[in-house]
C-alpha cells in the first residue's frame, strides 16, 4: 500500500512539535487519499514514544532503536529512510524544515531520486496536467512554498517519482488530537538490516542543545518589536507591556539582527508562523516575509510613527505614533483599569 | 599538508530588490531581469575555503559554478579574492534544473575536476531558498557531509573537524575527508576582494566571452597568461547523462506562481492621543481580547 509517512524527531524523548504538527496533517491528507498514516521514528531508548504519537492518528508507527542513532547523524539516518522506503514504497514523505529535516531529506530524495519540496506553506491533493506529455494525474501533492525571498508563492508537484517528500516549518501547520484512544500499530525494525556500520562516519564530539523556554507559536497574545523601536533599551517596554496583559514577546527579523530580540522570537518566512488572537506590531514596518508569518492572526494592531507603513494594510488598528509614546499609555491603562 | 578544496558558488538574483518582471510566464525565473550578486552564504564558504588556504600552505582553492554564461563573473570575483581557479559549468541543456539536477550536474563536474578533499559551499542560495543541494552533491558522491558550519575547527590525520549552528544550539562533529561542508551565514564574513589579484585577473574570460573581444591584442594576452583563460564546461565534458540534467531530469515541476499581495483589511485609525488610547483598551478588555 502506498502510504504517507511522517519522519518524527526526538529529543530528549520528546517528539518534536513540528512532527506532531505534520502528523495532523498527514492525518487529513492520508483520510483524503485513502491510505494509511505511518511514522517512523529513529533513535535510541525509544520504548513507549508510540504514546505520543498515536493520539495524533498515526496507523503505524516504526521504531528504529539503537544506540548509535542518537544523536542524529546524516547518513545513518537516511539509510533508514532509504532502505525502509524501497520496501514499503510510500506515496508521500513529510518532514520538518528543521535543522535535520533539512540535512535529511535532500540526502533521501537524491538517493531516490524523488523531487523534494522545501519549506511548504501549505500541502493538498489535487490533479495535475501535463499539456506536453499529454498525460494527466489524479490525487498528487500540491506542495506549496513561498521562494524568491518570500516574492511569489509556488505550488510544485512530483508528477513522476515516489515519494512525494516535502520538509514544513515549525508553526506552519497545526497540532491536533484525533484521538486520546486512537489505535495502532507499533512495528520495531532491527537497525541492522537498514544502517551498515560503513554509514557511522560522523561523530558528534561536543553538543549543546538548549530546550526551547520561549514559546510565542501558542501564546493567544504576541506584543511583537521591529527595528523601529530603536534599541533593546526600549525593547523592555514591550516586555513591559507583555507582563501586564499577559502576553509574550516577538520579533522581526530586522529587530533580531540588530541584537534587540532572541532568534527564536522570530516571526515570519524564516522564523515561526503564529496566529495568536491579538497581535501587536510595534515598529515594524511590514514586509512580506514577516507578514507570511503573522496574517492570520485574529486581531492586528500596528504602532509605528509612518502612517503609510505596509503593516498597515492588513492591522485592524493603526495607531500612528512613536512605541516610546503609545505603549507606556496602554500599559497605564490597563494597569488602572483591569482589576 | 596540503588540502585540495573546491567552493560550489552560485550566481543568484538579488531577492532583496524584485520587480515585477521576475517570473517568465512559463514560472521559470527571468535571470535577465534582476541584478546577479554572489550568493551571500557562498560567500562565507568561500572565506573557511580560503582561511584553510592560508592555514595549509600548498592548498589549493577552485571554484565550481553552474550558471548561465554571465556566471563566469562568480569565478572572476573568487579569484579576486584569493582562488586558484574556478569551473563554469554551462550549457543549455542544464536550465529548468530543480535542486536534484542542479546537484547531478554538479556532481558530474566535481568528478571531473577529480582530486579533492573538501568540497564547501553556502547553506542555501536566497533565490530557491531550499538548501538542498549541499547534501544531494554529497549523496551523489557517496562523500559524509556536514551542514550548518560556522567554523571550520581543525583539520589533522585525514580528519575535519567542524562547529555546527543549530537552530537550538551548536554541535562539533568530526568526519573524515573527503567530505561536503554547507556555511551558514553566521561564519566569518568574506574578505573584500584584492586591488593586486584585481588587476591581475580582470580580464580573465571563458572562451565563449573571449568571441566578442578577438582581436590580435587580446588573443595574445590569453597565450601568454594562461592563467587568464578561464575553464567552461558543457554536459558533454563532464559526461553528463541527458535524461538527469535541466527540466527532463528534474521530478519536481512548478505548476503555478502567484506573486504574493496580501489582502487589504478596513483599518481604524487612531492618531494615539490619551483618550484614543484609553478608548482602544477599553475596548479590548471589555471583549475579552486581553484581561
Ligand atoms: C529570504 C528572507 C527571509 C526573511 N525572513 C524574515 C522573517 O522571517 N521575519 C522578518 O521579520 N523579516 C524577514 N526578512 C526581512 C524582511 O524583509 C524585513 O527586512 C524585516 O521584516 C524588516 O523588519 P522591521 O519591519 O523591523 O524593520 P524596518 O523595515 O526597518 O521597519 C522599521 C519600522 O519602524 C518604524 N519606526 C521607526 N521608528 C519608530 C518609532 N520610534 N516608533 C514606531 N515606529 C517606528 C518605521 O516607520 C518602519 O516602518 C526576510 C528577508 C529575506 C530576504
Ligand atoms: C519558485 C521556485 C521554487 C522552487 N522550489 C524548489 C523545490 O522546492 N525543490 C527543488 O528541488 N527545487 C526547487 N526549485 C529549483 C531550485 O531553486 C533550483 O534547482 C536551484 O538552481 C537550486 O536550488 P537552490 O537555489 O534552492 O539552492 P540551495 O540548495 O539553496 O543552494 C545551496 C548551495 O548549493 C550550492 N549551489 C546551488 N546551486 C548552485 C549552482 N548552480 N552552482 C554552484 N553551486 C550551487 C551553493 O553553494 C549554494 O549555497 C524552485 C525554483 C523556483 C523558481
Amino acid at each position: 500500500m502506498n502510504n504517507l509517512f511522517v519522519y518524527c524527531e526526538i529529543e530528549d524523548g520528546i517528539i518534536a512539535d513540528v512532527s506532531l504538527e505534520l502528523l495532523t496533517k498527514g492525518r487529513s491528507l492520508a483520510n483524503q487519499l485513502n491510505c494509511k498514516l505511518e511514522a517512523l521514528v529513529i533513535g535510541s531508548n525509544l520504548d513507549g514514544v508510540e504514546k505520543q504519537i498515536f493520539p495524533y492518528g498515526a496507523d503505524t508507527v516504526y521504531l528504529v532503536d539503537d544506540k548509535r542513532l542518537y544523536p542524529y547523524t546524516s547518513q545513518p539516518h537516511a539509510s533508514v529512510l532509504i532502505n525502509l522506503f524501497k520496501e514499503k514504497k510510500p506515496q508521500i514523505c513529510l518532514m520538518g524544515a528543521t535543522s535535520i529535516g533539512r540535512d535529511l531529506g535532500p540526502r533521501v530524495s537524491s538517493a531516490l531520486h524523488s523531487g523534494l519540496t522545501a519549506d511548504c506553506t501549505a500541502l493538498e491533493i489535487g490533479s495535475h496536467e501535463d499539456k506536453k506529455a499529454g498525460k494527466s494525474y489524479e490525487n498528487l501533492l500540491y506542495q506549496i512554498r513561498p521562494a524568491f525571498g518570500g516574492n511569489i508563492v509556488a505550488t510544485i508537484v512530483n508528477p513522476e517519482c515516489r515519494p512525494q517528500m516535502a520538509t514544513v516549518r515549525e508553526g506552519v501547520m497545526k497540532k491536533e488530537i484525533v484521538s486520546p484512544t486512537y489505535k495502532g500499530e507499533v512495528v520495531k525494525l532491527d537497525a541492522s538490516k537498514y544502517v551498515s556500520d560503513t554509514d557511522f562516519v560522523v561523530s558528534v564530539i561536543e553538543r549543546q542543545i538548549e530546550k526551547s523556554k520561549i514559546n510565542i507559536k501558542s501564546a493567544p497574545i504576541i506584543v511583537a518589536g521591529g527595528y523601529g523601536v530603536g534599541s533593546k533599551e526600549n525593547f523592555k517596554l514591550l516586555y513591559d507591556l507583555a507582563a501586564t496583559i499577559g502576553a509574550e514577546v516577538g520579533a522581526s527579523r530586522a529587530a533580531v539582527d540588530a541584537g534587540y530580540a532572541e532568534h527564536e522570537r522570530q516571526i515570519g518566512q524564516t522564523g515561526v508562523t503564529v496566529r495568536p488572537k491579538l497581535y501587536i506590531a510595534c515598529g515594524i514596518s511590514g514586509q512580506i516575509q514577516h507578514i507570511a508569518g503573522m496574517q492570520d492572526s485574529s486581531m492586528i494592531i500596528a504602532i509605528n510613527n509612518d502612517p503609510n507603513a505596509p503593516i498597515n494594510t492588513i492591522a485592524d488598528y493603526v495607531i500612528t505614533g512613536t512605541v516610546e509614546d503609545i505603549l507606556p499609555k496602554m500599559i497605564k491603562y490597563y494597569k488602572k483599569n483591569s482589576k | 599538508m596540503s588540502l585540495k578544496i573546491i567552493v560550489l558558488a552560485k550566481q543568484v538574483p538579488d531577492t532583496r530588490n524584485v520587480g515585477k518582471d521576475a517570473m517568465k510566464a512559463d514560472g521559470t525565473v527571468n535571470r535577465a531581469a534582476l541584478p546577479a550578486i554572489f550568493n551571500p552564504e557562498d560567500l562565507n564558504a568561500l572565506e573557511q575555503a580560503l582561511q584553510l588556504k592560508e592555514q595549509y600552505p600548498g592548498s589549493t582553492v577552485s571554484l565550481l559554478t553552474m550558471g548561465p554564461p554571465r556566471a563566469a563573473d562568480i569565478i572572476r570575483e573568487g579569484l579576486f579574492r584569493g582562488t586558484d581557479g574556478g569551473v563554469l559549468l554551462t550549457d543549455r541543456a542544464f536550465a529548468g534544473a530543480d535542486t536534484l539536477a542542479t546537484s547531478y550536474a554538479l556532481a558530474c563536474a566535481v568528478k571531473k575536476m577529480k582530486d579533492y578533499d573538501i568540497i564547501i559551499g553556502g547553506r542555501q542560495a536566497i533565490d530557491g531558498d531550499t538548501a538542498q543541494v549541499g547534501p544531494q552533491v554529497a549523496e551523489k558522491l557517496g562523500l559524509p557531509q556536514i551542514t550548518y558550519a560556522e567554523k571550520i575547527l581543525k583539520v589533522q590525520d585525514g580528519k575535519i573537524q567542524v562547529k555546527r549552528r543549530l537552530e537550538r544550539g551548536v554541535e562539533v562533529v568530526e568526519a573524515k575527508y573527503p567530505v561536503v561542508i554547507t556555511v551558514n551565514g553566521s561564519a566569518d564574513d568574506c574578505r573584500p576582494r584584492n586591488a593586486k589579484l584585481i588587476q591581475r585577473y580582470k580580464y580573465a574570460k571563458t572562451i565563449s566571452e573571449r568571441q566578442n573581444q578577438d582581436n590580435d591584442y587580446f588573443s595574445n594576452l590569453y597565450e601568454n597568461r594562461p592563467y587568464l583563460n578561464l575553464t567552461e564546461w558543457s554536459v558533454s565534458d563532464v559526461d553528463a547523462d541527458l535524461d538527469q540534467v535541466g527540466l527532463a531530469g528534474s521530478p519536481t515541476k512548478v505548476k503555478q506562481i502567484e506573486n504574493v499581495v496580501f489582502q487589504a483589511k478596513e483599518s481604524k485609525k487612531l492618531s494615539g492621543n490619551d483618550t484614543e488610547i484609553d478608548e482602544l483598551m477599553k475596548e479590548l478588555i471589555v471583549n475579552h481580547t486581553i484581561g
